[in-house]
């Protein structure tokens, strides 16, 4: 199958590793363009680890990666990306308010060239899409776990990035705020961007998605469309597997 | 005041004051950010091997503790993004090492008199030669141009390196630049604070200021000023006191510090009186609770769980 367009993100035989230990084994990922790819499994299956290979900040041992059809190596175009990390924190050693986290999502446009006034309006834009605007000034330190994310995810989507990818945007964020993000990231995809996320839940984000990954053990058990309303043990690979596995294993989904 | 300024060597000890009060907090931010204060102390001890090369060689102590500190940096740079488990290791072995090979070098030297690894120690304002302070000004002038006009990109790579990546900076060769960037302040600041205490005035300014401070470009400008205002003060009560500068300063700084974070709390609240009551919402909960009747305020439930 060929595209016109090349894939935004075209991950092949992925190998990697992380302290030494082998974490993906073999991992294949496509997400085609204007496509919304959510990428499953359980704690510890190499999900973030997949995800920071697509960024680079992981190095393959094995495998390759193209980004919007060019090699990773050659690839510059990185004001097409927006990245949302998996983490608790926004907050760092120095005090810094939520506008200045926001901001470093222009650098990749506005680069050595002073922050402008389209710049500015770019921030506010991502920050009232989060619904942090009236945040702006306060510090990142000073805000919930949860208001954190929301300015991380904003951070993301200041540079009108063509691909998307989020590490758990999800992850503490109140289900008020999931459908105004969800709605969001709706308007992202009319767009035209595609979108690549790493998910426990699938929860109102479920109608967006076309795809869905599974990883197991750094190994990709499941490629294809996401199941309706279930949680990941009904999908397909996902049962019956480990052999002396039956005795009622904990539901990772509530 | 005016005779003190009549004084060569103290125009000098003064110019190089305001330099190394400018350079040390600027660089020193980012350390901060990174969680890296302590940095700046390693690099501190990494020096004394390079001051002990310029007496063993007769040349000027400031360019080999340039040349040694910026390897060093470069080394602990490495070790850091390396993510190595035994990183800290690493580094306690080059800071140790570092020391140890200074005091040697210089004992070995021929112009080993008691007071001259001191002086490069502790600071002292009676040492900054005309030609020390030409080095100064254009290391210092390097520093400036570098933390203050890559602020934002040094910013986004101290705050999340990853993300820094992803927006397409060059997270490697900033990260080796802030390293030597902070390996210049460090032997920069060394005449006038001292290796031993150049770290304080890495760190001490930028921790006072944030007691005040909600965002970084405010941070960065306030520990900038601080710093300058610490180190003319400290230069100054050196003059007048005969004490090393380098302990004067510092602790001109630290008292600094301890009088911002007095004022912190009281000055947090005063800004949220600022901001005014509309967007802080009512001051107490006054939302009716449903199980809660308009006349009888406790009822049977809650008056059995009060009674428990
Ligand atoms: N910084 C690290 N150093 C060493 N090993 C790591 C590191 N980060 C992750 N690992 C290992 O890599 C494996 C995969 O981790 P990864 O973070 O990719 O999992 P995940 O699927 O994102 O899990 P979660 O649902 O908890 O986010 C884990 O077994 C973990 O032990
Ligand atoms: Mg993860």
């Amino acid at each position: 199958m060929t595209h016109p367009i090349p894939p935004a993100v075209h991950l092949r035989d992925a190998v990697a590793s992380r302290g030494g230990r082998p974490v993906l084994r073999g991992v294949d990922l496509t997400v085609a363009p204007g496509e919304v790819v959510a990428l499953l499994g359980a704690n510890g299956s190499g999900k973030s680890t997949t995800v920071k290979a697509v960024i680079g900040s992981v190095p393959l041992e094995q495998g390759t990666l193209e980004l919007f059809g060019t090699p990773y190596g050659s690839f510059r175009a990185w004001h097409r990306i927006g990245y949302v990390p998996q983490r608790t924190t926004a907050a760092s050693g120095v005090p810094a308010t939520v506008r200045e986290v926001v901001s470093t999502g222009r650098l990749a446009q506005h680069r050595l060239l002073p922050f402008r006034r389209k710049d500015r309006e770019a921030v506010d834009r991502a920050l009232a899409a989060v619904g942090m605007l009236d945040r702006a000034g306060d510090g990142v330190a000073d805000l919930s776990g949860g208001q954190q994310q929301r300015v991380l995810i904003a951070r993301a989507l200041v540079g009108t990035p063509d691909l998307l990818i989020m590490d758990e945007p999800m992850a503490g964020v109140d289900a008020a705020s999931q459908q105004v993000l969800a709605d969001t990231l709706r308007a992202e995809v009319a767009r035209g961007a595609s979108v690549l996320l790493v998910l426990h839940e699938l929860g109102p984000l479920e109608p967006l998605i076309d795809r869905a990954v599974v990883l197991r053990d750094g190994c990709v058990a499941h490629d294809g469309p996401p199941v309706p309303n279930t949680g990941l043990h009904a999908l397909p690979g996902h049962d019956h597997v480990h052999p002396h596995a039956d005795l009622t294993p904990p539901r990772l989904l509530a | 005041m005016t005779e003190m300024l009549s004084y060569d060597f103290m125009q000098r000890a003064l110019l190089a004051a305001v330099l190394v009060g400018i350079t040390a907090p600027a660089v020193g931010i980012y350390l901060v950010q990174r969680r890296q204060a302590l940095m700046g102390d390693g690099m501190g001890h990494v020096a004394m091997t390079g001051v002990g090369l310029g007496f063993i060689f007769q040349t000027s102590p400031v360019w080999m503790a340039v040349l040694v500190c910026v390897l060093g940096a470069v080394t602990m740079e490495l070790v850091r993004s390396r993510g190595n488990q035994r990183g800290d290791i690493a580094l306690a072995m080059l800071f140790y090492g570092g020391m140890a090979c200074g005091k040697l070098l210089v004992s070995l030297s021929a112009q080993a008199g008691a007071g001259s690894l001191e002086s490069y120690l502790w600071g002292s304002i009676l040492t900054v030669a005309p030609s020390d302070l030409a080095v100064i000004a254009v290391l210092g002038a390097v520093v400036i141009a570098v933390t203050v006009g890559l602020r934002r990109q040094l910013f986004a790579i101290c705050q999340d390196e990853d993300f820094a990546r992803v927006t397409g900076l060059p997270v490697r060769t900033l990260n080796l630049l802030l390293a030597v960037m902070a390996a210049v302040t460090v032997t920069v600041a060394m005449r006038v604070v001292g290796l031993l205490l150049v770290s304080a005035l890495m760190v001490v300014p930028v921790v006072a200021a944030q007691q005040l401070t909600r965002s970084f470009a405010a941070t960065q400008a306030a520990a900038i000023a601080l710093g300058v205002v610490v180190s003319l003060a400290g230069v100054t009560g050196s003059y007048h006191l005969n004490v090393p500068s380098g302990p004067a300063i510092v602790l001109l700084a630290i008292a600094v510090f301890a009088v911002f974070s007095l004022l912190a709390a009281p000055l947090a609240r005063r800004r949220h009186r600022a901001r005014g009551e509309a967007d802080q919402g009512p001051k107490v909960c006054d939302v009716q609770l449903p199980s809660q009747g308009s006349s009888d305020a406790t009822t049977p439930e809650q008056r059995a769980g009060l009674a428990q």
